[in-house]
């Protein structure tokens, strides 16, 4: 099965949607879609994880990839990850220290938009 | 398969996968090494996930390594049920590297932790399975990852 990623608009902001793995095979597939919309210039991304079945260190690898890229271009960046399997990588890598793992995509949008 | 029923109805016995270093059979090992963890029911559901994290980790740097080197050899994954451990092994035919060489990662605060990815493979290995050997020269590399199984 392949990595998905769906992309759409919410307010201001774009959201991407992983589907699917996150690891070596997939990972390009979620960088090239963050290359693509750094290059459009917009402020503010959201990754949502919450249909990501699995993450590894390759994967963690790509989303701390796509924080820097985003602040590189003044654009930062928010993760939606729900699910306590996938967090739980996150927090054994003491990532959830440098993302707000929020629960949904709304809470996402509307911390950003709160700023 | 390899896989006998010991006395206690417990399942020993090993089976070992030859892989195309290739990224798109990750999912494969990672499927077929966690079926074969989770044969032993003294497992609690959580490892299982953490077997496939594992060997996803192991499995990634062997492919990585081959890459760097364009060998195109099977990387050798093996999973190992015995009385009271889970192993799970996987050898390549990288170029090797010095295991004590992998640096510390740096504070999560500064910015150079954010460069530091490459150290979190090995640092969950760690972090997840009871022990790690790693076993490295300019003919490759074994890593072999052992989960205890507490007795009934």
């Amino acid at each position: 099965m392949q990595l998905d990623v769906h992309r759409y608009a919410r307010d201001t902001c774009v959201v991407l949607a992983v589907l699917g793995e996150l690891d070596l095979a997939g990972a390009p597939r979620l960088r090239q879609s963050v290359v693509s919309e750094t290059a459009t210039g917009i402020r503010h991304l959201v990754l949502d994880l919450t249909a990501v079945d699995f993450i590894d260190s390759t994967g963690l690898g790509v989303v701390v990839g796509a924080l820097r890229r985003l602040r590189a271009h003044d654009a930062e960046l928010s993760v939606v990850c729900p699910e306590q399997r996938i967090r739980r990588v996150f927090e054994m890598c003491d990532l959830d220290r440098v993302f707000t793992l929020h629960e949904t995509v709304d809470d996402a949008v509307s911390a950003w938009e709160s700023v | 398969m390899g896989v006998g029923v010991s006395s206690n109805a417990r399942p020993v016995g090993s089976v070992e996968l030859a892989v195309p270093p290739m990224p798109e059979y990750l999912q494969f090992v990672r499927a077929i090494v966690g079926a074969t963890a989770a044969l032993d029911d003294r497992l609690q559901p959580g490892r299982v996930a953490d077997v496939r994290l594992v060997v996803s980790e192991a499995a990634t740097n062997a492919i990585r390594a081959q890459a760097a080197i364009q060998v195109t050899t099977p990387i050798l994954v093996r999973c190992d049920l015995t009385g009271d451990r889970i192993v799970v092994e996987v050898a390549d035919h990288g170029p090797g590297f010095d295991p004590s060489a992998v640096p510390a990662l740096p504070e999560v605060e500064t910015p150079e932790r954010l460069r530091h990815e490459s150290g979190l493979g090995v640092s969950l290995m760690r972090q997840l399975a009871d022990s790690v050997e790693l076993e490295s020269g300019s003919d490759g590399t074994v890593v072999k990852l052992t989960f205890v199984v507490a007795d009934a």
